[in-house]
């Protein structure tokens, strides 16, 4: 059980007249016929709202010859070939590295080494150790290590010498701390007597280069400070090449000296020699690192970046998967805004490719947004953190369950990782590409650690919003997180509401701006999920679909970021939460997240303020006696899954109305880590009454108004007893409202 | 370290009635125990066809190898398969057998 057909497109949204590439991957070739269609719903529980999709017609409907396309996964460095390197007869190179897996398999760390004709020169780990590997033109190899295990996770200067002229090679290896170990020497004359740059490859860091610039020998952990100079120099002119800057004495035979303290937020390496052997980065691994020199004394590589000379490498690292395009679809004119499919079919496979249709550009074509959580997409993108965690079934409260996506990506790591994944090495994931295949981003995805079984999450789940929509026949125009974060407020400016996803939580700093600006000029905002506003994250400045994410400090993280990495290399922003940026979530929508808990979801009761003649318009037509959402086809209830509460200390305004409260969590439902100063017996849904959504509304300046669920499950009660509930009649009430241009006013204090 | 008393049919009971939701801290003490067998061995499943097949693995222990399928019974619903897992845990936990049959 697995996928035989995956693909992605070039973007995730686009206006009519614009195009969208999709690329293919048929692992088995054949043909396969591709559609558009019109997604409404994606969920395919037989007693929740059911699988709807229209097919569209299109230009690109039609049968296609599939072919096999790969990812080649793992970063590296690369500096083009040049005369200067292929010339080279005795050399030096040094480098400080803090390998991480130093036990796998021969791991590049900076040379200029063909692996297939075996010719060239390279630092490298091998059989655990560091190692000079030598090859010469006719084919002779010499491989020297020091004969001393490296220890994962220390830092460690290692530098290799040439002779040419007397054949000796010589090699360093010395941990930095010497609680690990001395320094190992070896010396000795070389087996190949004449090692040939001129092999027809780039000099590399962190991996070989094979056929199609496909990385091998691919290096798990940190480097600093990489140098090559063209002579094998002595132990002072060493130690001299190691540091900040290139020696005077040494300019001449000085070929690079690259710094990665400079240029972090790019993809770029600069020498700092006369050479100006300047390199580029393959597959983004992660930047802002700390180097072997960092001493604590700042926390920032804005404010020193030279302690943050080191880039961690990763032999799963993905960016960009660079496929070769199968075919494009202009969005033509006309096309209602909305979600959309590729839809791929091949037999009984089929592989939905979602992308999302805008309104003609600068326009409205409706009076509601429904704002797409793209980022959180991409955060989640192909995650498969429970299954090395060993199941997270503590957490989760019953068995985990996995599907043919969850299969596939478990047997081909290089279609990369999710914010909520390790490498291979342990590390965090922190940079999340949407230039791959994202197998967890489809209509019909379920996810195992989701109630028992599997049920929707994110992009799928979200689909339970626009499936009750079109079910209560409220016009909408769709855009995505990216789109808010390149055009900031002026697109909200142009609807009377914006509606979120049942989870937006990953917001950078424009998304963020954009939203609290027009939340406090007017704009009415329906937050119908929890846990949003949580994780600031940063894009790219130049290279398009990518994130960034640090787990820095606080909240529910799967990983740790090390101390002192807590600055995104994209942005130069301190990262991590919003409420550790000092902006909680509580601040923006009036509830924040408190609670999680993955098993069952419950339902909610009335409070004192649904009675206050404000939230009259909520409460039109609904039962305060009764219970609110004890229904829905995740979890059983609307309340459920991840739980926001107000908290005034933490921002709620003032005059929030608590309209309800959700109670009778289980044991599996328990509170967050930010919440908990110190650990207490009392942290599940049987003993701790924090645990719990509210129903928040609240009126802003301008005539605006703010209206939260509290719970990521709330979208999935909609469509219970035919849309007929007391959920759906609240978010009708509510949404129905915030299009009509009567403002709101603040009450009086 | 609590351990499992096999004498405490009424929780294996307890857990039948109802795998997922709600427990008596009795059976979630329990529940805590056996999901804390080795990385090796903990259970999964595997969902054949959505919301109509489940079948039962095992992880490997070993990162990107595919789970082991324990044994080829279909199970038509989760809480079939948690009550499975459940009655092997048992065993493994206290040496007897948990059978349907002496649950009050």
């Amino acid at each position: 059980m697995t996928r035989r057909l995956v693909a992605y497109p070039d973007t995730l949204s686009a206006h009519p007249g614009e195009r969208i590439k999709f690329m293919v991957n048929a692992l088995g070739g054949g043909d396969y016929r591709a559609d558009i269609v019109r997604l409404r719903c994606g969920d395919l529980n037989p007693k929740g709202a059911g699988f709807k999709e229209t097919v569209v017609d299109s230009s690109i409907a039609g049968t296609y010859k599939g072919r096999r396309q790969e990812i080649k996964a793992g970063s590296c460095a690369i500096v083009d070939d040049d005369v200067r390197l292929s010339g080279l007869s005795s050399f030096t190179l040094t480098a400080y590295i803090w390998p991480t897996t130093p036990d796998r398999d021969r791991q590049a760390i900076i040379g200029k080494w063909c692996d297939i004709q075996r010719r060239g020169f390279a630092l490298a780990i091998d059989e655990g150790e560091a190692t000079l590997l030598l090859g010469d033109e006719k084919g002779q190899v010499d491989r020297i290590g020091s004969g001393t295990a490296l220890h994962a996770r220390q830092w460690y200067f290692i530098a290799a010498t040439f002779d040419a002229e007397t054949g000796i090679a010589r090699l360093i290896q010395r941990p930095l701390d010497p609680i690990v170990g001395g320094p190992i020497e070896v010396a000795r004359l070389a087996a190949a007597g004449h090692i040939d740059g001129d092999n027809g490859v780039p000099l590399s860091m962190a991996a070989f280069l094979a056929k199609g610039l496909r990385p091998i020998a691919r290096y798990n952990g940190k480097i600093d400070r990489p140098r090559l100079a063209s002579a094998a120099l002595d132990d002072a002119a060493i130690e001299a090449l190691a540091g900040a800057t290139v020696p005077a004495a040494l300019r001449d035979v000085v070929f690079g000296a690259w710094d990665f303290g400079r240029d972090i937020k790019t993809d770029r390496i600069s020498d700092r020699s006369d050479a100006r052997l300047d390199g580029t980065l393959l597959n983004l691994p992660a930047r802002g690192m700390k180097g072997h020199n960092w001493d604590g004394s700042s926390m920032s590589w804005v404010a020193t970046p030279e302690q943050y000379g080191a880039i961690h490498f990763h032999e799963d690292d993905i960016y960009d998967a660079g496929w070769e395009v199968d075919f494009e679809f202009e969005i033509p004119a006309g096309l209602k805004s909305g979600i959309y499919c590729a839809r791929l079919q091949q037999g009984e496979e089929i592989e939905r490719v979602p992308f999302f249709v805008r309104a003609p550009k600068g326009k409205a074509t409706a009076d509601t947004l429904f704002l797409v959580p793209t980022c959180s997409y991409m955060a989640y993108a192909n995650e498969t953190s429970t299954l090395p965690s060993g199941g997270g079934e503590h957490t989760m409260g019953h068995v985990i369950s996995y599907g043919a996506e969850d299969l596939f990506l478990w047997t081909h790591p290089e279609y990369g990782l999710s914010f909520y994944d390790t490498h291979i090495d342990g590390s965090g994931v922190c940079y999340s590409s949407r230039l791959r295949p994202i197998l967890n981003m489809r209509p019909g995805h379920m996810t195992g650690w989701i109630c028992a079984g599997g049920a929707p999450w994110q992009f799928n789940a979200d689909t339970h919003i626009t499936d009750w929509l079109e079910a209560k026949g409220i016009e909408y125009d769709v855009a995505t997180d990216e789109d808010l974060h390149n055009e900031g407020i002026a697109l909200l400016q142009r609807y009377k509401s914006v509606v979120t996803g049942s989870h937006p939580e990953y917001w950078s700093t424009p998304m963020h701006d954009a939203l609290g600006a027009w939340i406090r000029d007017g704009g009415r905002f329906a937050y119908l999920g929890a846990n949003g506003f949580y994780w600031r994250i940063g894009f790219h400045e130049t290279l398009p679909g990518v994130i960034e994410l640090r787990r820095s400090e606080d909240g529910v993280r799967d990983w740790e970021a090390d101390s002192g990495e807590y600055y995104m290399s994209f942005t130069g922003e301190y990262g991590g939460l919003w409420r550790r940026n000092g902006r909680p979530p509580q601040s923006l929508v009036g509830v924040g997240f408190v609670a999680q808990g993955f098993d069952v979801s419950s339902y909610f009761e009335f409070q004192p303020d649904a009675a206050d003649a404000r939230a009259g318009f909520i409460m039109q037509g609904i039962d305060p006696k009764e219970r609110l959402g004890d229904f829905g086809s995740i979890g059983g209830g609307a309340a459920g899954l991840e739980l926001d509460w107000v908290d005034t200390k933490l921002g709620t305004p003032w005059h929030t109305l608590r309209i309800a409260s959700s109670l009778m969590h289980s044991n599996a439902v328990m509170l967050v880590p930010e919440e908990i100063y110190s650990a207490t017996p009392a942290m599940s849904g049987r003993d701790n009454a924090n645990v719990r959504a509210d129903v928040t509304f609240f009126e802003t300046p301008g005539g605006g108004a703010v209206f939260s669920t509290g719970s990521i499950s709330w979208a999935s009660a909609l469509a219970h007893n035919n849309y007929d509930n007391n959920v759906s009649r609240m978010t009708e009430n509510v949404l129905r409202r915030f299009v009509d241009p009567k403002p709101f006013r603040m009450p009086a204090e | 370290m609590f351990t499992i008393d096999p004498k405490r049919l009424d929780l294996a009971a307890e857990f039948r009635a109802q795998p997922v939701g709600i427990h008596s801290p009795e059976l979630q003490a329990v529940l805590t125990v056996m999901r804390s067998l080795p990385l090796d061995q903990r259970y999964i499943l595997i969902r054949r066809k959505p919301y109509q097949e489940w079948v039962l693995a095992q992880l490997t222990g070993v990162r990107n190898e595919p789970p082991r399928i324990y044994h080829d019974k279909v199970y038509s619903s989760p809480e079939e398969a948690e009550w499975a897992i459940f009655k092997l845990r048992w065993h493994h936990a206290t040496g007897e057998e948990l059978r349907e049959e002496d649950l009050p």
